[in-house]
């Protein structure tokens, strides 16, 4: 076991994946030597050579169309998007190849070995172009998988997965973590499964929902609503897509209350597609509405930030609605 | 010569292969590094008002640099992008435009803006993201834009406002407005595929746009030469679109003058697209978050700081008689004195009224959006310690 902090556990996986195969290659915008912009392949360069670990010019629509080839090719591709709220001149390459690679050809052709990582979320004071979560643009495209860690332990274990899985994989970096999270991690390979959900916390009266940096928030706001006596069960969803539908809607059996929160604008967010499948499997069993706490409908701003998250006191008012509806 | 008569191609009968050496781009300088003008150059349309006023707003820019440098290492704004260096490439080129001309820029054109007359006090409230901010401190800082100054604001996304030129344009044009558009953009950002949407389109229709290409060497912490691109430059690319296209040293106000009022006759009285590409180097880092010693030496560093815009200029304009040493000692005082008094002014005006948190996502805010918004602030009075930069005044 060694203390890593979230970039550290993931630099560890791009470690262990490379060391592994020869052919696998990890790329993006100043992720050569430099290691980029947060140092998540910092040390690669060295250790694997510059054709192994390098720099791309600077065309997000380029890296992904170019590992999308890579990896059609028997190659692990691992594309870094400088952030999350860049990787829409590659929303072509993603939606309408990566994600129809192997159905459109008849299984002939695949991409499963591409992974795309990329840092998002806010309470960075990083404004429009700096905060988003995207999620939910690719969660309504089948054949990509969407994965998002809660902390280093977790970062490890399901980056190695995402690389290794037969599929595609937009693993999402909650990049407000990047350094914040620390905690225990092994320095050996091992992985976490995906489309598995993480039951984070047993509890009876209600379930709280999340994933990546949200778990955070959730985990505060349910220290202050076990305080008020309300036995919170927290589930931590770490694959968006396909998701836990079993894990979440046992829960769910068993409490009869849901809340879930997500950063980002609650129209037409994985919350509500979470909602919508839970009161159709739950129905009689729900005691009050299901909550949703996100960001509002509005481009992420700057200067209202603080009031804009969905941050833990309002994560315990849904709560406190939900117990007392 | 055998021509194939449809496209009017010579026909060759052994393999006849280009290469980045087929077409070589010169540079054009007129005002040498040692701050004498090169004999034969051809000059642009200048006098002193209007030498003293680039040399001004170029020290002005630099003085902001420095301070909201300082502001931010202090944690009084969250983030800042300086222009050190490439100071010449904005303001000369907005020095030699119309005011009624539309600048889209990246994020490095404070010159230009400051050319255009945008306030110090209007840089810090963009700064500070208070309610005085045009922007309704949305955005991070120095993303400024001015619809009366012709500015377009500042969007982060690298390269998206370059076919947003080429449509604007195009409006110009049909309009007969006799104005045009400049567009400026880095060398990274000319590898995203917009850039060439942007270059074929205003060369398929003839529109009166400028783009303006600030080489400068990096693109965060990747170098132009060989990771960028494995061509000479961007100007290439120029031509290969079919467009008029011209290298200069971005260091030399002359040059960038002299380009860029051709360019701006050409664009508007032939309707000729042009792109310029400008060679100059980022001498600060590539924004605040950003620390240049973990990819390049000091050595290339101090070459480049040999090449100073400024420096040179102020040279030059000494032995002609235009500036001495006191003058640029009494401006920078007095700048730095202004940039002060305004940066203190600045932090003390309130962030914008948290109803301002939903206008204009749309012409007027929705049912729906009135909706969270009063959810929002029931929220706020229940915690106002927790929200206290808008908590205090939610009526």
């Amino acid at each position: 076991m060694a203390k890593m902090n979230l970039l550290q556990a993931i630099n560890s996986a791009l470690d262990l994946a490379m060391a592994k195969h020869d052919n696998v290659y990890s790329f993006g915008e100043d992720t050569g030597g430099f290691g980029g912009v947060f140092r998540a392949t910092s040390g690669l360069t060295e250790k694997y050579g510059k054709h192994r670990n390098f720099n791309t010019p600077l065309v997000e629509q380029g890296i992904i169309g170019f590992a999308n080839g890579l990896a059609s090719q028997g190659s692990y591709a691992i594309a870094e998007i400088q952030f999350g709220d860049y990787i829409f001149p590659a929303f072509d390459q993603i939606v309408n190849e990566t994600a129809k690679f192997r159905y459109r050809s008849g299984n002939e052709f695949n991409v499963g070995g591409l992974t795309i990582r990329t840092p998002y979320g806010g309470g960075i004071a990083g404004g429009h172009y700096h905060s988003q979560s995207p999620e939910a643009y690719f969660a309504h495209t089948p054949g990509i998988k969407i994965v998002t860690p809660r902390n280093p332990y977790e970062a490890k274990g399901l980056l190695l997965s995402a690389i290794f899985d037969k599929n595609p994989v937009l693993f999402m970096e909650p990049k407000r973590l990047y350094r914040a999270s620390t905690g225990d991690v092994p320095e050996e390979e091992y992985t976490i499964p995906l489309g598995k959900a993480d039951v984070v916390k047993e509890g009876s009266d209600i379930t709280v929902l999340g994933w990546g940096a949200q778990m955070e928030m959730i985990e505060k706001a349910v220290e202050k609503s076990e305080e008020d006596g309300v036995s919170c069960e927290v589930i931590d969803l770490r694959t968006i897509s396909p998701w836990d539908v079993e894990t979440v809607t046992q829960s769910v059996l068993k409490t009869g209350r849901l809340v879930i929160t997500q950063e980002a604008p609650i129209t037409g967010g994985f919350a509500s597609e979470i909602a919508a499948t839970v009161q159709d499997k739950c129905f009689l069993y729900l005691e009050s509405p299901i909550g949703r706490v996100c960001g509002i409908d509005v481009p992420y701003p700057l200067c209202h930030e603080k009031e804009y998250m969905a941050d833990h006191l309002k994560i315990y008012e849904a709560i406190k609605r939900s117990m007392n509806y | 010569m055998v021509k194939d008569k449809k496209h009017d191609t010579e026909i060759v009968t052994k393999p006849k292969w280009f290469d980045k050496d087929s077409v070589t781009i010169p540079m054009l300088q007129i005002l040498k590094e040692d701050g004498s003008f090169h004999k034969d150059a051809d000059m642009p349309k200048y006098d002193k008002e209007l030498i003293v006023k680039i040399h001004d707003t170029m020290q002005f820019i630099r003085i902001l640099d420095e301070r909201m440098i300082a502001a931010q290492r202090q944690g009084r704004i969250s983030f800042y992008l300086a222009s050190r260096g490439e100071e010449a490439e904005s303001v000369a080129s907005a020095a030699a435009l119309d005011a009624g001309d539309m600048i889209m820029g990246q994020y490095r054109e404070q010159g230009a803006l400051a050319y255009r007359g945008f306030t110090v006090e209007q840089f810090m409230n963009q700064l500070f993201s208070n309610e005085k901010d045009l922007g309704k401190g949305r955005q991070m800082p120095v993303h400024y834009g001015c619809a009366d100054l012709n500015f377009m604001t500042i969007s982060s996304p690298l390269g998206t406002q370059i076919p947003q030129a080429t449509g604007y344009a195009f409006g110009q044009k049909m309009d007969k407005t006799e104005k045009c558009t400049i567009c400026y953009f880095g060398e990274g950002a000319a590898s995203e595929g917009d850039f060439h949407a942007a270059l074929n389109m205003a060369s398929v229709y003839k529109v009166p746009v400028i783009f303006f290409c600030r080489n400068n060497g990096y693109a965060i912490s990747t170098p132009a030469q060989g990771e960028q691109y494995a061509g000479d430059g961007i100007a290439p690319r120029g031509i290969g679109y079919g467009m008029k296209t011209i290298r200069i040293d971005g260091n030399d106000v002359f040059a960038v003058l002299k380009a860029t009022q051709e360019a701006r006759r050409l664009a508007v009285e032939e309707n000729e697209p042009v792109l310029i590409e400008a060679m100059s180097y980022r001498m600060s880092g590539h924004s605040t978050s950003d620390d240049p010693t973990g990819y390049r030496t000091r050595d290339e560093e101090a070459g480049w700081q040999a090449k100073d815009p400024l420096e040179r200029l102020q040279k030059w304009m000494m032995n002609e008689g235009w500036l001495d040493k006191d003058h640029v000692e009494e401006h920078h005082a007095e700048v730095k004195a202004k940039v002060l008094a305004a940066l203190k002014e600045s932090e003390k005006v309130p962030v914008p009224h948290i109803d301002e948190l939903i206008n204009d996502v749309y012409d007027e805010p929705t049912d729906m959006l009135k909706e969270q918004l009063d959810e929002l602030k029931e929220h706020i009075r229940k915690y106002p310690d927790a929200y206290s930069k808008t908590s205090g005044r939610l009526d």
